[in-house]
């Protein structure tokens, strides 16, 4: 009898799990309707956004959130990659444990305090030397110069995918210490025998043995930048437009709904049209997000 | 020493010891130069770590005293506090933490010791773990669509069911690697005993498991107890002392993020306070949860 409840309850559970995910989706989706019937498919490819006119897109902002993730993604790769061959193969063995914890305690400081810092400490840095000095030096170059130019705000897409990268190098730094760690020792030390540098045996034996699942590490890293709301909304600038300068402002679908939702009153179209932008965030991280899991499933669930 | 003579069999290339030397030292001096990138890189996080931590230990410290904690929000220029954040942040953390466990415990303990390796099971494992890095920020508008809508306004009580929403996959993962490495004798042991299975799970699993699973707890307090952007929609805030669920209430996050941006130097140096603050508790719950979990092997 008490088995019976017992396993019918955590049955239930397991099925909640699902009605939760079922939940988010169909609450903004149906909250998003309005918006999807009025403007159709063209909502995700129009780059208006005028309240005023009551004409809403979801150009910009998708825009944004791409440019901003791919970005912070380039940027954080080779620093995860760097920090967690470090942790596996180049640190003496009494250094990993708190180098380890505190690359992770980088992972657990709260969004907002990443906005902030970002806010006060690198949005004037960067808007008083280092844009500056680059819109100086890289501006005049044709073609590519046109991403460098316009005025040194200090906010923008740039800042904003910086700060990113910087929150999510330790997911994608913890991910790939992990996956290191399972390639088998005897591997290693056959290469070591060889006369392999520690670079050649990671190049040429850890690399390829972890391919997928650190390509499912990127991914984490690029679906947690792709919802990151807090830190972005700091320092994106918030225009409604698309600027050809990296350093231009801009928005992100996250950054958008959380600074545009206090004014959209209940029932209106911009609420909906808010909600129909977290119905396609949601769409576009769970795609990554599945990703991700399917790439790292065969190597960390063995 | 045997030179090659001329006319003997082939023995392939010949070793050019020049060449060699040249070739070593190469290989040698790149795998140093990524050594050096790699301490660099590490370097560069632990900087970055420790510039956000002196931000707030010189720019929140400074305004460290009591009436942040004794003083509730008060308009600027006169001498407000954070302590209805302070409570507000408690009391969702609480409540959001108190109903996500026991769910996550429930699915855990379904992934683990019932589904096995089921399609089922294999299904909740997988969307467990996309919720656990789902974007919080659509939580709160699913919580807003599905209470803060048709109740009418925002409350306290929606803010803390979008906490739990997030509490809940982080729970499930840790209980279910905690009870997987729980050996299998063990569960034998009991059943040989004829106790029945939820007595196992619940009297034998769950001892053996506690400390794992308590630090799963701990680091999800850690995490939803810094949420912001769920909060906006579902507790939105207030700047008054209210205790009650059912209307709108304060936490620290969205204090900060409300302060952060406002144009009052006391506002904003409240903001850095609290920030100093909720840093400090996230930390340190998430250092005590790692020690715990170490202790244990």
């Amino acid at each position: 009898m008490g088995d019976a409840v017992f396993a019918a309850a955590a049955r239930a559970s397991g099925g909640f799990v699902l009605v939760l995910l079922g939940g988010i989706i169909v609450s903004l989706f149906i909250g998003g309707l309005p918006a999807f019937r009025r403007f159709g498919v063209g909502f995700i490819t129009n780059t208006d956004w005028d309240p005023v006119k009551q004409i809403f897109g979801a150009g910009v902002s998708i825009y944004g959130t791409l440019v901003t993730s791919v970005l912070a993604l380039i940027l954080a790769i080779p620093l995860a990659f760097g920090i967690a061959f470090y942790l596996t193969e180049l640190a003496p063995a009494w250094l990993r444990r708190p180098v380890g914890t505190a690359v992770e305690l980088l992972a657990a400081i709260p969004s907002i305090i990443y906005g902030m810092w970002g806010f006060f400490v690198i949005v004037p840095l960067m808007g008083q030397i280092i844009e500056p000095w680059v819109i100086d030096t890289f501006g005049d170059i044709p073609v590519l110069g046109v991403l460098f130019q316009g005025p040194p705000f200090g906010t923008g897409i740039f800042t904003a995918a910086l700060i990113l990268s910087i929150m999510v190098i330790p997911f994608i730094a913890a991910t790939m210490r992990d996956v290191f760690e399972t390639v088998p020792p005897v591997y290693k030390e056959s290469a070591y025998g060889l006369g392999c540098t520690t670079w050649e045996v990671m190049r040429s034996i850890v690399l390829p043995y972890t391919r997928v699942s650190v390509m499912g590490g990127v991914m984490l890293g690029l679906g947690r930048a792709l919802g990151e709301t807090m830190a972005v909304t700091f320092v994106i600038g918030n225009t409604d437009r698309i600027s050809s300068s990296l350093f231009g402002p801009g928005n992100t679908i996250a950054s958008i709904v959380a600074l545009e939702f206090p004014e959209s009153p209940a029932g209106s179209l911009k609420l909906a049209s808010l909600l129909a932008l977290g119905f396609i965030l949601f769409v576009i991280s769970f795609i990554v997000l599945a990703i991700s899991r399917l790439l790292l499933r065969t190597r960390l669930r063995p | 020493m045997s030179a090659s003579t001329p006319g003997s069999i082939a023995r392939g290339p010949r070793r050019d010891e020049g060449i060699a030397h040249r070739l070593a030292r190469r290989r040698k001096r790149r795998n140093l130069i990524v050594a050096g990138l790699c301490i660099a890189a590490t370097v560069l996080g632990l900087v970055l770590l420790a510039s956000i931590l002196i931000t707030l230990l010189w720019l929140g410290g400074g305004g460290l005293s009591t009436t942040v904690f004794t003083t509730v929000t008060r308009p600027p220029g006169s001498h407000g506090g954070l302590l209805n954040a302070i409570i507000g942040t408690l009391i969702q953390t609480v409540i959001g933490t108190v109903i996500g466990t026991p769910i996550g415990m429930m699915v855990g303990t379904y992934l683990a010791e019932y589904g096995g390796n089921s399609v089922f099971a294999g299904v909740i494992r997988y969307v467990s773990d996309v919720l656990l890095s789902a974007p919080s920020i659509l939580i709160g508008l699913f919580i807003y669509q599905l209470i803060v809508s048709p109740m009418g306004g925002f409350s306290g009580i929606a803010g803390s069911l979008a906490l739990a929403v997030i509490v809940i996959p982080i729970v499930v993962r840790t209980t279910e690697d905690m009870l997987r490495l729980i050996p299998t004798s063990l569960r034998e042991a009991a059943v040989g005993l004829g106790a029945p299975k939820w007595k196992v799970i619940t009297f034998v699993c769950y001892r053996a498991a506690r400390d794992g699973i308590v630090t799963g707890i701990l680091l999800a307090v850690a995490r939803i107890a810094g949420e912001t952007a769920p909060l906006l929609f579902t507790s939105l805030g207030n700047l008054n002392w209210s205790l009650s669920l059912a209307r709108p209430m304060a936490s620290l996050p969205v204090t900060i993020y409300q302060y952060a941006g406002s144009a009052f130097s006391d506002w904003v140096q409240l903001a850095w306070t609290g920030a100093l603050l909720i840093t400090v508790g996230v930390l340190a719950t998430n250092i005590i949860a790692r020690t715990a979990l170490r202790g244990r092997g």
